[in-house]
């Protein structure tokens, strides 16, 4: 995996984010593309780099490198263009990227989309390359009317010549600026002359998605394309003894049925056939090493990790020898499970494998390590190998593994039984099929002074890391520290001076991955929930101790005194209700929610409402802020009030949606968005909305009821 | 062999008859846009019309529905033009979008019999439909909008 070794680490690119947004340190250049095989339409005859195509009829196609996976990226990204393209914004029409380094993401050095990197990180790029197809175009109308270039202007996709009244539509331009040289620089727009970028514009793929015309991976069809179910190791490890296919097929519509290395592949002329023989399929397994593996084991076995310190991430002062002499100490441990991403479309891949190619249409996050895969596995050249990335039915950080399983495992099919393939998962075999969230366990001790303020922290984090044995671990695991399983917690912007934050990674082999906030999702709620709780300990009221913590962190504290005003924080509570408060700060993103619920006298919870606030630098499509915020908030009230991925006998327990629950409509509560004005660069949307739930929710139901929430998911608030 | 009349045509299919009807539509006649989520009809993806009613195909029959009136997302207008798909628009309803055919035809049920319905008439008819971007509050807002088109629709005639 020679590429993803350009790849450098969430907390690298931290760092150098707010510099990729300012362009000072990375130079953008505007690649065509490597491979010839990937080139453009002849129908389009102006592709002055990889990211712009314009035809004579004016239509404008920008070409996505990112998944369009719900967060928006194929308008916000296309919205970038047209800016500085000074394009018509009625004739901008977007188109999923090939695979070809020209698409690598400027900082990860890989094709992928992930880490609400999108925005921040082709920022510039798109810009440029808008900005570049507008000064050729400009030029190529300045030969054709024999005038200085420097006199004419760009608007609404017309070069326009105020001195003689002449326009000419960019389309009837195209022909003549692809002869031209593209230029080595472009001048970018003042942001006060944007006539897009920061206004709400709706989603250039809204209609294709009601009206039943979007395509998914599942989607995908073709003529004699047939349709593989797998059976798999039950318990995570395992593997085929032996099996028995006769009963599978013997099932009308089963065609064939096939090892291959993660199981066994019973292939139909369609789903339904091949799942019905796939349930007739006879597999003797042999467990392997996870056969006894048991939540409640290690839920144990985490909490006696925990009660030492682990590997040091982070020091500031003498956090012992502070709480030693605090006033008042106070210990807390919490705990939350192994989630399924369970994205709404079930993982699924098409592979057509043909002796000298490979194509595969599927919805992937992660196109470079995919192709790389499919071709070690089908022995041919990664160029031969060609990804159609279609809609993503959810992501969430699912459809972006190192590991490469659902494609890879569809390579595996198709060449077992020589023929177009589709490979369909069913909910049970998606739930079941590992690269969960992990499980945490955080211990936390905090003290403060005769004041009332907080003095010193110290939090112990156990889990499993998810960079472990990927591509990634040479940058992503630092002194024996996965970086994400200590993010939002070893970059506490509290300033609280002695502080220790530790790890331990038991090594477990549950495959385990990001899942929407990665580290931040386990980080944010014990941080927060035990923020509360000191609050509390010392007296005082949980916004002002924030506001007093957060002096130097001058975004922070603006984005919670605006969250606080618009829940009005400082007014009485409607009855039986509670407020709670958190913040969170991650992937360059302020944010901080209030949550207003009711818990009954059964232990109910009821989530009334959700102010949030975001401070995300600026913003591209104001609207699609809102909707991050939104789906982040009702994404992670799931996990807050429902769900857990539980092990008994090493197989893992939940199966569906019935008992792998999800918010319905009926349990949305009411959320208002307020976006903070900024002029910074633009930094994540898609994750920073989940990390505050959870807590906020759970500091709400102690200000309800008098009881610590502590371990999710919540379920039940134990009222005795 | 099965005939269907899926959104006003008449369609032999040839299919073992006890095929859920999700699965004929999708992989025997092509029709992509009625989603597979779940198989035992708890999130609403796969939802259609039978004779008017809102149904979940992962766990129909397709010889229950050999006699009956089917439509899919494909048949609820062949324009945008149903005031529901023209809310989901205005009101940019869907993120990822998988779950949003399910969404549009329960609701199109609900606004059939109920013109103007509650916000608690939109938490019953709607809370079998799973969406797990969560864009639930636009789909509220998005079902509001769309009795307000059609009574307007109504008051035009």
């Amino acid at each position: 995996m020679s590429t993803t070794k350009q790849a450098i680490s969430r907390r690298d690119f931290l760092r150098t984010s707010a510099a990729v947004g300012g362009g000072l340190l990375i130079a953008i250049h505007l690649p065509k593309l490597a491979s010839a095989t990937e080139s453009f339409a002849p129908a389009d005859p102006f592709a002055p780099n990889a990211f712009i195509r314009i035809r004579s009829d004016d239509i404008i196609t920008v070409i996505i490198n990112k998944s369009e996976m719900g967060q928006g990226p194929y308008t916000s990204l296309a919205m970038l263009a047209a800016e500085e393209l000074e394009a018509d914004w009625s004739k901008v029409r977007y188109e999923s990227a090939p695979v070809d380094p020209a698409y690598n993401h400027p900082v990860f050095g890989i094709q992928m989309t992930g880490g609400s990197t999108s925005t921040a990180s082709e920022w510039e790029r798109f810009r440029k390359a808008g900005a570049t197809a507008r000064v050729m175009l400009i030029a190529a109308a300045g030969q054709n009317w024999n005038v200085d270039p420097k006199s004419l202007r760009a608007e609404k996709s017309f070069v326009i010549d105020s001195a003689s009244g002449r326009r000419a539509s960019f389309g009837s331009l195209a022909d003549a600026a692809a002869k031209l040289q593209p230029p080595k620089d472009v001048t970018l727009k003042d942001p006060k002359d944007y006539k897009i970028i920061g206004k709400s514009t709706r989603r250039l793929d809204t209609p294709a998605k009601v009206n039943g015309t979007a395509q998914f991976g599942i989607d995908v069809q073709a003529p004699g394309l047939l349709t593989a179910v797998v059976a798999r190791s039950p318990v995570f490890g395992g593997k085929v003894l032996s099996f028995n296919a006769d009963k599978a097929r013997a099932v009308p519509g089963v065609v064939d049925v096939v090892q291959i290395p993660s199981g066994v592949a019973v292939i139909g002329k369609g789903f339904w056939p091949a799942k019905l023989g796939r349930d007739k399929l006879e597999v003797k397994w042999d467990d392997g090493a996870n056969a006894s593996l048991s939540t409640t084991a290690m839920r144990a076995d985490f909490a006696k990790l925990a009660q030492s310190p682990g590997l040091v991430a982070k020091k500031v002062g003498d956090p012992g020898k502070t709480l030693a002499g605090a006033a008042k100490t106070i210990t807390a441990e919490f705990e939350v499970p192994y989630l399924a991403h369970a994205t709404m479309e079930p993982l699924n891949c098409v592979v057509d494998l043909k002796s000298d190619a490979c194509e595969i249409w599927t919805g992937t996050q992660f196109q470079t390590g995919d192709r790389m895969a499919a071709a070690t596995i089908a022995g041919l050249k990664p160029e031969q190998v060609k990804i159609h990335t279609t809609f993503l039915g959810g992501g969430f950080g699912r459809r972006a593994n190192p590991a490469n399983d659902f494609v890879g495992e569809a390579v595996h099919v198709a060449k077992a039984i020589k023929s177009p393939v589709k490979v369909v998962w069913t909910r049970e075999d998606d739930m079941h099929g590992g690269y969960y969230r992990p499980m945490w366990y955080d211990r936390m001790v905090g003290g403060v002074d005769a004041n009332g303020n907080p003095i010193a922290w110290t939090h112990t984090i156990v889990g499993q890391s998810i960079m472990l044995g990927t591509p990634f671990e040479q940058f992503g695991i630092q002194n024996g520290i996965d970086t994400t399983s200590v993010e939002g917690a070893a970059d506490l912007l509290y300033g609280i001076p002695n502080v220790q934050v530790d790890l331990h990674t038991p090594k477990l082999t549950i495959p385990v991955l990001w899942w929407r906030s990665v580290g931040h999702s386990h980080n944010g709620f014990a941080v927060e929930a035990f923020l509360d709780e000191l609050a509390h300990l010392g007296g005082k009221d949980p916004v002002q101790l924030r506001r007093t913590l957060l002096t130097n962190q001058p975004r922070m504290k603006a984005l919670l005194d605006l969250v606080a005003e618009k829940a009005k924080w400082d007014s009485p509570v409607p009855a039986g209700r509670g407020r709670g408060i958190a913040t969170h700060f991650s992937f360059d993103s302020y944010v901080a929610q209030v949550a207003e619920v009711s818990v009954d006298k059964t232990g109910e919870v009821r989530v009334h409402k959700v102010v949030c606030a975001v401070d995300c630098g600026r913003v591209v499509n104001p609207d699609s802020v809102i909707a991050q915020m939104q789906g982040g908030i009702v994404f992670g009230l799931s996990a807050a009030l429902k769900d857990a991925i539980t092990f008994e006998n090493g197989r893992v327990q939940q199966r569906n949606f019935h008992d792998y629950p999800m918010v319905r409509m009926n349990e949305s509560p009411e959320i208002e968005v307020h976006i903070m004005p900024s002029t910074e660069p633009p930094t994540g949307v898609g994750e920073p909305g989940v990390p505050p739930v959870a807590p906020a929710v759970a500091n709400a139901i102690f200000a309800a009821t008098g009881k610590r929430v502590r371990r999710l998911p919540i379920g039940r608030v134990d009222m005795g | 062999m099965i005939t269907l009349n899926v959104n006003g045509k008449r369609l032999e299919v040839d299919v073992d008859p006890s095929t859920p009807l999700l699965w004929v539509l999708r992989d025997s006649l092509g029709l992509t846009g009625t989603k597979y989520g779940c198989g035992m009809a708890q999130c609403g993806a796969c939802t259609v019309h039978l004779d008017g009613q809102a149904i979940r195909s992962c766990v129909k029959r397709a010889s229950d529905a050999v006699g009956r009136q089917i439509t899919t997302i494909e048949g609820l207008s062949t324009d945008l033009s149903h005031p529901l798909q023209r809310a989901w628009i205005e009101i940019d309803v869907p993120q990822c979008g998988y779950c949003q055919s399910g969404q549009i035809m329960s609701a199109a049920v609900l606004l059939a019999e109920n013109p103007k319905p509650s916000d608690d008439d939109i938490d019953d008819a709607m809370s079998g439909n799973i969406c797990r971007c969560g864009t639930y509050s636009r789909i509220r807002e998005a079902i509001h909008r769309a009795a307000e088109m059609k009574t307007a629709g109504r008051r035009a005639e």
